[in-house]
């Protein structure tokens, strides 16, 4: 075999592999789902969304858990996304190119770089203790909005940033204000690319079980949470507490509270990518 | 947090935190080292590595240098369902399924341990270091591609002679991220790696990590403002610094190479 011959069986031979290592994360990913749809789908019935948390696995349901999550979502989006969306067209917009902006700029990525566990402990003693609203609803809420809030920025900025500079002059040229020309023509033009960013951060909230455990979220709620300052669960700690019990009976719970929450998940993205899929189309500059 | 940390220090030289082989801090002799789950750390964080980094770098590869554009268009965001699971799902496959299956090819396997959970973790940031590694491949300028092409290369030595070495920080970067999210996860390892702080380098055993010890912590009910619970936050500034220094260390490199071919 001459030395050309080898290295087209050597390309060839890795083109192979390529094809191979695109797949394999995706079959295991589907080999997972498979499994947990075995598991987990024959124990959803009307009576698994609508019952409290039992002892019992038989009896024990995820009403506690997705009405905590709920009430979560809500929550966050209601503080985080003004506060997201005002920082993401106050630095874009406003801000001049001084050193502070570049510094806030540095942590604001930096920030989005920090582990959830760590919010957590920053949630718990803020929140909690200082704020003396221990592990209740609002004290989840406003540590998770912590979270998502670099990523609603990141996004936001990048959707302004799309916005082509002759928008802005031409609403300028009208005599408009600064105000009038971000509020009427930047924010609507962008409106697409800010939606998706949030929905992106929503969905990234319904999955966190890590900060919400630290900020004292319990497993066990036996009633359903009427305000904010209740305490509460969500459906991941409920699945990491059925996971983390030795009884076979909670992991079948696990697999069918995990079909419910990647509902939510995949929903959400979906939403996201479609909505992304159908501004950029639409506006053509 | 700062200052429930410094009240931690007052009362736990930072020596022994240092350099003490023993975390007992929930047991009558107590023992504040920080090595144990500092190496249970690392561990996982290495094993998802070593699954995440030769799976995620080929796939960059071959999306930029094989496949046909429209194939890759379909498969990114297939690959990014990867990355938008909950973690709590991942700590399940991770326990009921992973660690299972391996345990009929290494029967000494323990129930709990960093192998599977740091394998699982692995397959989560796959996405994360292919897509930031191919954006860094197909930054690279086309004429070097072109010349290696006139050359006589193949696609194989275009990709590893080429545009892997030009894209080098670029994907340094991605695989630096990809460490301080391994470092940070916390429910793969705190529902698949167990909970038994011990210096090791071997990952059939449990072991772990330092945000593993943070859960279990938070779920017992220990006093508020005992040292039992000033612990975590000890254990969380730890945490904190070492991915802040990732993520700055992956800024720096980012700042200091990405104007080279402009």
């Amino acid at each position: 075999m001459t030395n050309a011959e080898k290295n087209r069986l050597k390309d060839k031979a890795f083109q192979v592999f390529g094809v191979f290592c695109t797949f394999i994360g995706l079959v295991i990913l589907a080999i997972f789902l498979i499994d947990i749809l075995i598991e987990g789908l024959a124990r959803i019935d009307w009576d698994f969304i609508t019952s409290l948390p039992s002892r019992r696995a038989s009896r024990a349901g995820i009403l506690t858990a997705w009405a905590g999550t709920l009430w979560i979502l809500v929550l966050t989006s209601v503080i985080a996304f003004p506060l997201g969306i005002a920082a993401g067209v106050y630095l874009e917009e406003y801000s001049k190119k001084t050193r502070l902006a570049n510094f806030l700029e540095v942590n604001i990525a930096n920030l989005a770089g920090v582990p959830s566990i760590i919010y957590g402990l920053l949630g718990m003693e803020m929140f909690g203790r200082v704020m003396g609203l221990g592990g209740s609803i609002l004290a989840g809420a406003l540590t998770l909005s912590l979270l998502v809030l670099p990523i609603i920025i990141v996004t936001t900025r990048e959707a302004i940033k799309a916005v082509p500079r002759s928008i802005r002059d031409a609403s300028y040229a009208l005599g408009a204000s600064k105000w009038q020309t971000t509020w009427n023509q930047v924010l609507p033009a962008s409106f697409g690319g800010i939606l998706t960013g949030v929905i992106l951060a929503l969905s990234r909230a319904v999955g966190e079980a890590a900060p919400l455990i630290v900020i004292g979220a319990l497993a066990y709620v036996p009633f359903v949470p009427t305000s904010p300052t209740d305490e509460f669960t969500v459906l991941p700690i409920q699945i990491f507490n059925w996971t983390s019990r030795p009884q076979a009976d909670f992991l079948v719970n696990a697999a069918a509270a995990i079909i419910i929450l990647l509902l939510i998940t995949f929903i959400l993205n979906g939403i996201a990518v479609y909505l992304r899929n159908k501004w950029q189309k639409r506006v053509k500059w | 947090m700062l200052s429930e940390s410094v009240r931690f220090f007052s009362e736990v030289s930072i020596i022994d935190f240092l350099t003490d082989k023993q975390w007992t801090p929930l047991f009558a002799e107590k023992h504040f080292g920080i090595l144990p789950l500092v190496a249970g750390t690392l561990l996982t964080t290495a094993v998802a590595i070593a699954v995440a980094l030769p799976i995620g770098l080929t796939i960059a590869v071959y999306l930029n240098e094989y496949s046909p554009g429209r194939f890759r268009q379909t498969i990114k965001p297939l690959l990014e369902i990867l990355a938008s699971i909950p973690t709590v799902v991942y700590g399940f496959f991770a326990l009921t399924v992973v660690t299972p299956f391996l345990q009929k090819l290494i029967p000494s396997l323990a129930g709990f341990n960093a192998l599977s959970a740091g394998i699982v973790m692995g397959i989560m940031i796959i996405p994360m270091i292919s897509s930031l590694s191919e954006d860094a491949i197909s930054a690279v300028p086309r004429s070097l591609r072109e010349a290696a092409y006139g050359m006589g290369s193949t696609r194989l030595q275009t990709a590893f002679g080429v545009m892997v070495p030009a894209a080098s920080s670029g994907i340094v970067v991605s695989v630096i991220l990809a460490i301080s999210r391994a470092v940070g996860e916390t429910m793969i390892v705190a529902i698949a790696a167990g909970q038994q702080p011990r210096l090791t380098l071997d990952p059939t055993v449990p072991i772990e990590t330092i945000t593993t010890y943070i859960v279990q912590v938070s779920l017992g009910d220990v006093p508020h403002g005992s040292l039992e619970y000033r612990t975590i936050f000890a254990a969380g500034i730890t945490l904190f610094v070492f991915t802040f220094a990732l993520n700055n260390l992956s800024f720096w490199i980012k700042k200091k190479y990405q104007e080279k071919y402009d």
